[in-house]
């Protein structure tokens, strides 16, 4: 492309844009400097739903189904983060519309909706999915597409698209710095295993035996799998109770949550005799669990509603305003906020909205407002971010006792873990 | 008598050339690909109604695990495609490249014998077909020989729909579990994912619901068509003339399913992954409902059925995300309510006539052609309603 006709579009652009604010006398003064410092032929080469006043953004959960009790806190979070960022004027003066689609828990539907996300609104961006099966339907149409999403969940790793920013942790993050803890302080060596039977519950025990057994030279003496949505654990507690381990380490997931706490409680094994170490029971869990069955069992991960630093009070502050006084805000609720800012910071980096370049932008962008503290975004398009381990409480939230001194490296693919 | 034959012949053959019309030339005209792409997907549950129609509609059976055998196509054919994706080369950061990748992280060592077979294209194509078929016959047989039928059926249906949900979602290190198997890319080095690819397979798949089209109006034209309408409405009759009407059930219930797993491979060729959601409960009374919409009597209408129950499915979550489910029920429960016979009774009850009378003498002839109304009989009420629709519906 030659400066030139490079220019006479721009200027042509600027003439064009110079008009309609001459009919529009209410745009603001923001609007109109960041309009001519970004003309939408500039920050727009792709042909992305950017008009001089608006940037369209997709968000693709899903609000029905059995994984919209899930969904809900990313669909509120980042509304909230969006809000926000158009309270303080939008990104490149241009405020951000989202479309919303419903991908009804149903992984056709996600991939049926995000290429409508991409194909026909050419949003610039989609903050979308939670379960891993969701990402893995529409990850192929993102690649093909083109497009950015920003991914709120934790995950088992093992993969790195350049279309996709994980703002959850991956397994390693989770797993290896809670084990050291549980090690460490509570004097662990003898680890039970339990996970639901799905991608995310079996890699993560995986990379967790590698550790234990070759790393922290502990003995993994039992590792057992139940169907999604199971809710008879009578049989694995009677494993437990025969294996003695020191530490129950689980990733059960979703409403098995709640019958596998009871049961567990019913059976006597409560927090004083047995330690308890979880990947997957936040505050939203815990609704449903009730806190007095999980209170004073341990979870591992990078986000705790009660975590205590201005970032997070001003967070949860805003959140409950806006959702009402009972809302709770769990790890990846949290994950989910931090996508809309992420993006805004790496769009402003770039100076623009194309694909291409907000991803080129994206690794090194420092989140210093996240609620979860500091942030960076790795080469490898997961976050840097710490690992802290909360106590259940009584009242449904957690007590963070342990935090990781440094950031974490986000390794999706672990050596020696595979 | 042949000449009556003969107009219901043509009947039948311009709402053909219609539905032809529509989608060969009409759609692809006026959709991008992304609609267009769409409503192949649709049309691939098009392949069920008809299966439907043939089986419900034709023979009384009601099934309601459709969805195991446009389930079954599909993983045959995902489990060729995704061999194909997990080449050495792209796997290579698993603990055994060049398996698939769920069954890497289920720690398989190597691919288990049954799979390959799935590494031919011909075998695949022919697994398609006929694993669902087989398991269709092993089912019927087993049931019809004992004289298992109506509600019966349908529930044993449902159960084989649970069970295989659970297989596969509990085998995942040979299924992929509750993802499915996806990320598919090429077939035979072809990319499946490109706009021209989807055009292709887009005109494959009208051909092919077509062609299935075609054969079953032939075989309700044909003297078979005759005997499972007649073994439906009165069944000791047909048996104490001497036919196995066992039998009769098997073959609907097998071409249902064969039908149902040519839907199930287009549609992972289209969509670019299967999953367990489409063998499920669920999604097999689903497609129940594309077949009553549609009007159970009519194979065309039961195309149109799929295709507007779908438009509305995508057009409501798209237009009021927080309503459509909504707006999905008062459609199903209106039609149901309003029209019992679906689109095609619709057609038949409101439109028909008055082309008929514009046309005279086709009055008198249809009554000869229809044969005497049987009287309902207590335990088969619903097939009764279905008479009604089969007298006038010949021509559709």
């Amino acid at each position: 492309m030659s400066s030139k006709s490079d220019q006479s579009k721009m200027s042509l652009d600027r003439r064009r844009l110079l008009q309609g604010l001459a009919a529009l006398p209410l745009v603001s003064m923001s609007g109109l400097s960041f309009g001519q410092a970004f003309p939408t032929t500039k920050v727009n080469t792709t042909g992305l739903a950017i008009t001089d006043t608006e940037v369209t953004v997709g968000q693709l959960h899903s609000a029905t189904g059995t994984m919209a009790i899930s969904e809900t806190g990313s669909i509120q979070a980042e509304q909230l983060a969006i809000d926000e960022i158009n309270a303080m004027g939008g990104i490149l003066g241009r405020k951000i519309k989202v479309i919303k689609e419903d991908g009804a828990s149903d992984w056709p539907t996600f991939a049926e909706k995000s290429r409508k996300l991409l194909v026909n609104d050419k949003v610039a961006t989609v903050f979308g999915c939670w379960t891993s099966a969701s990402r893995k339907a529409v990850l192929p149409i993102f690649e093909k597409e083109n497009g950015l999403l920003y991914y709120p969940t934790f995950y088992e790793g093992l993969e790195q698209s350049k279309n996709v920013i994980y703002t959850g942790q991956e397994a390693t993050q989770q797993i290896i710095w809670g084990l050291d803890w549980a090690q460490k302080e509570k004097g662990a060596k003898k680890f039970f295993l339990v996970g639901s039977d799905y991608i995310w519950p079996r890699t993560s025990m995986k990379i967790a035996r590698k550790h234990i057994e070759n790393f922290q030279k502990g003995s993994v003496v039992g590792e057992e799998y139940y169907p999604l949505g199971n809710t008879n654990f009578n049989s694995l507690i009677n494993k437990i109770k025969i294996a003695k381990p020191d530490c129950i380490f689980c990733a059960v997931v979703g409403g098995s949550n709640v019958a596998f706490y009871k049961q567990l409680k019913a059976a006597g094994i409560t927090a004083n005799k047995q330690f308890l170490l979880t990947l997957s029971v936040t505050e939203d869990e815990m609704l449903g669990i009730g806190g007095e069955n999980f209170e004073g069992f341990y979870a591992s991960m990078k986000y705790f509603q009660s975590l205590e630093n201005d970032n997070n009070k001003k967070f949860v502050a805003a959140f409950k305003a806006k959702y009402g006084p009972k809302a709770v805000i769990g790890d990846v609720t949290q994950a989910a906020y931090l996508g809309p800012w992420l993006w805004k910071a790496a769009v402003e980096k770039a100076g623009s909205f194309d694909v291409d370049k907000v991803v080129a932008a994206s690794p090194g962008i420092e989140l210093k407002t996240a609620p979860e503290g500091y942030v960076k975004i790795h080469e490898n398009h997961h976050l840097w971010s710490k690992t802290r381990i909360g106590m259940g409480q009584a009242d449904g939230q957690f007590k963070v006792v342990a935090e990781s001194p440094e950031l974490i490296e986000p390794n999706p693919f672990p050596k020696g873990y595979q | 008598m042949n000449a009556i034959k003969n107009r219901v012949m043509r009947g039948g053959y311009g709402s053909f050339v219609i539905l032809a019309f529509i989608l060969i030339v009409a759609f692809p005209l006026l959709m991008d690909i992304f609609r267009l792409n769409l409503v192949g997907k649709y049309l691939t549950y098009g392949f069920v109604a008809i299966g439907l129609v043939m089986l419900w509609g034709y023979g009384g059976v009601l099934s309601l695990g459709q969805g195991v055998f446009f389930g079954l196509g599909g993983y045959a054919m995902a489990m060729f495609l995704k061999l194909e994706a997990s080449d050495p080369v792209s796997t290579a950061i698993q603990s055994t490249p060049g398996i698939p990748d769920f069954m890497d992280w289920n720690q398989l060592t190597e691919l288990p014998a049954w799979w390959l077979p799935f590494k031919s294209l011909p075998l695949t194509l022919i697994a398609v077909i006929a694993i669902p078929t087989l398991l269709a016959f092993i089912i019927s047989y087993a049931m019809f020989k004992r004289r298992v039928g109506g509600v019966y059926f349908a529930i044993i249906t449902q159960a084989v729909a649970l069970i295989l949900t659970v297989l596969i979602i509990g085998q995942q290190g040979y299924t992929g579990g509750v993802n499915g198997m996806t990320d598919l890319k090429t077939l035979m080095g072809w990319d499946i994912r490109t706009d021209s690819a989807k055009y292709i397979l887009y005109f494959i798949n009208v051909g092919l619901l077509l062609g299935s089209i075609a054969l079953c109006r032939w075989i309700q034209l044909s003297k078979l068509g005759t005997l499972l309408l007649a073994m439906r409405d009165k069944e000791d009759r047909v048996r104490f003339s001497g036919y196995d009407v066992s039998m009769f059930k098997v073959f609907a219930f097998c071409l249902a399913a064969a039908l149902s797993a040519i839907g199930g491979a287009m549609f992972t060729l289209q969509v670019g992954f299967m999953s367990p959601s489409f063998v499920g409960i669920v999604p097999s009374i689903e497609m129940v409902i594309f077949a009553a919409i549609g009007g159970r009597m009519s194979l065309i209408g039961a195309v149109y059925g799929t295709l507007l129950v779908n438009f509305g499915k995508t057009y409501f979550s798209e237009s009021f995300p927080d309503l459509w489910l909504f707006l999905m029920s008062a459609l199903f429960i209106s039609v149901v309510m309003v029209f019992p016979n679906g689109l095609a009774g619709l057609y038949e009850s409101h439109v028909k006539p008055r082309l008929v009378r514009r046309k005279s003498g086709s009055g008198p002839a249809k009554s000869i052609e229809t044969p005497p109304k049987p009287a309902a009989t207590p335990s088969t009420p619903a097939s009764d309603i279905g008479l009604g629709a089969k007298v006038s519906n010949q021509s559709a």
